[in-house]
């Protein structure tokens, strides 16, 4: 049986007033790629940067209930230790500018005042490049800019990033939405080699990039967790007409 | 309406056709065999083209569907089911040529006594009737209509189970047409096979509409 990684009991997220989550009950099981879908404004990206306390950097907002990583709440824990054990990759492809390709991928630890001798650091970025697939492209160049590669490179470039910081749950939020069919292609790939070592929750609008690369599908509709269930079921047979609807491209 | 939308209820209505041009092959090979009309025969023989070319055409619709637009849910389960029921459609087209090509060979007319006795005619109406009924439940998604099927199509096979010793106690009672016994023997084969592709039918409209799978129950 699957051993649940995170658990958020009766979590409610909001912006001032508005009402963004409302009262979100999930389990994610470890080593799943779990996509969280929903038309715009229903509240997944919000639940996504809840997951990592991102949601709080904004000023006004505020949460109620628990997200619990391992059964412990994130919300006792320091945010930045939350944002080592559950990493982040964003829409765009965000490398840091004027670093290499090298120090982007240590990024993390350097920006966290972590020291390290040079063949630690080699290691780190060794196989996490292995791991985001970019390693045989960029060995020879990994003292060049990261925004020197393409879009897919890029992309793959955060991933290294973030993995670099050993997280055990890997946020991804429309990961591919900026990059080209051959590229989203490989991201694909990845997260399906990602998912041997990390627990992964994608946002997606493409829905049948959420059945390709999910093993679990939760539909959002105004900040409620409509039905979440196993992708083929969802993509199948969804129980809920709203989840049913959405899917089948009849949304009003 | 969306152009999705639109497409899956074309590929509905001509579903419906294929359905109803194989009615009609079916009434049209019952009407030749008791009227022993071989002209009517060959035009079944002859519209058994239609269908396999609208058979051909539905399942080309289904896959440009499935192509351009990736269906899911309801939606993937419909287009599922209509290029199943397509199929046994056309089966069902080919049994109606075949029973039209056993009247344009049989040198007499079929003594109507012996069709009654074997429960022939009776066989070819239960299974247009069945026909028909599988039609109203797929274009009006009614499972209720849809499960009546299977207690009528055991009705088929019973009249099939029992066609052997019909026949052979028509000959016993020292009949000479033997052709004719044989002509009666192989449509009832037939028609058993109209109950099962029915019943299949049945199952994919279940299937559709509930997402429930019946087969090999």
């Amino acid at each position: 049986m699957e051993s649940t990684i995170l658990k958020t009991v009766d979590f409610d997220a909001y912006f001032g007033e508005t009402h963004a989550v409302k009262k979100v009950n999930i389990e994610i099981p470890k080593n799943n790629v779990v996509a969280v879908m929903g038309p715009s404004g229903c509240g997944k990206t919000t639940f996504l940067r809840c997951i990592n306390r991102m949601h709080e950097l904004i000023e006004g907002t505020t949460t109620e209930g628990k997200i619990l990583l391992n059964n412990e709440d994130i919300y006792e824990m320091h945010p930045i230790f939350v944002r080592h054990k559950i990493g982040m990759v964003f829409q765009r492809p965000n490398p840091f500018p004027n670093l290499s390709i090298y120090d982007n991928v240590i990024a993390g630890y350097k920006l966290n005042g972590m020291k390290m001798t040079k063949p630690d650091k080699d290691v780190i970025v060794e196989q996490s490049l292995q791991k985001a697939a970019l390693w045989n492209e960029v060995k020879d160049s990994l003292h060049k800019k990261g925004t020197f590669l393409s879009g897919g490179q890029q992309q793959r470039l955060c991933i290294a990033r973030a993995i670099a910081m050993e997280p055990e749950v890997l946020l991804l939020d429309e990961p591919t939405s900026a990059l080209d069919p051959i590229s989203t292609s490989s991201i694909e790939v990845l997260l399906q080699e990602l998912k041997k070592n990390y627990t992964l929750i994608i946002v997606t609008h493409n829905m049948q990039q959420a059945a390709r690369v999910s093993d679990k599908t939760a539909f959002f509709y105004i900040g409620e967790l409509i039905e979440y269930d196993n992708t083929k079921t969802m993509f199948t047979n969804p129980q809920d007409k709203r989840t049913q609807n959405y899917i089948t491209g009849r949304f009003s | 309406m969306t152009q999705f939308e639109q497409e899956l209820a074309d590929v509905k209505a001509e579903v419906i056709n294929m359905w109803q041009l194989v009615l009609l092959q079916l009434s049209k090979a019952r009407q030749a065999m008791l009227t022993f009309d071989k002209d009517l025969a060959r035009e079944v023989m002859a519209k058994e083209k239609r269908v396999n070319a609208l058979e051909l055409k539905i399942d080309g619709d289904c896959e440009n569907i499935f192509a351009l637009y990736c269906p899911v849910a309801i939606d993937l389960r419909f287009l599922l089911a209509a290029l199943k029921i397509n199929t046994n459609l056309e089966r069902i087209g080919d049994i109606a040529e075949g029973i039209a090509r056993y009247i344009v060979e049989a040198p007499l007319k079929f003594n109507r006594k012996v069709l009654e006795s074997a429960q022939l005619i009776k066989m070819f109406d239960d299974s247009i009737s069945i026909l028909t009924d599988t039609q109203v439940a797929f274009e009006f998604e009614n499972t209720l209509l849809a499960r009546t099927i299977f207690s009528r199509d055991d009705v088929l096979d019973e009249i099939n189970r029992n066609a052997d010793s019909n026949i052979t106690a028509y000959i016993k009672e020292g009949h000479k047409n033997i052709s004719e016994a044989l002509y009666i023997l192989s449509i009832i084969r037939k028609l058993e096979r109209v109950g099962d592709q029915s019943k299949n039918i049945a199952e994919e409209i279940i299937f559709y509409v509930e997402a429930k799978v019946l087969k090999h129950q």
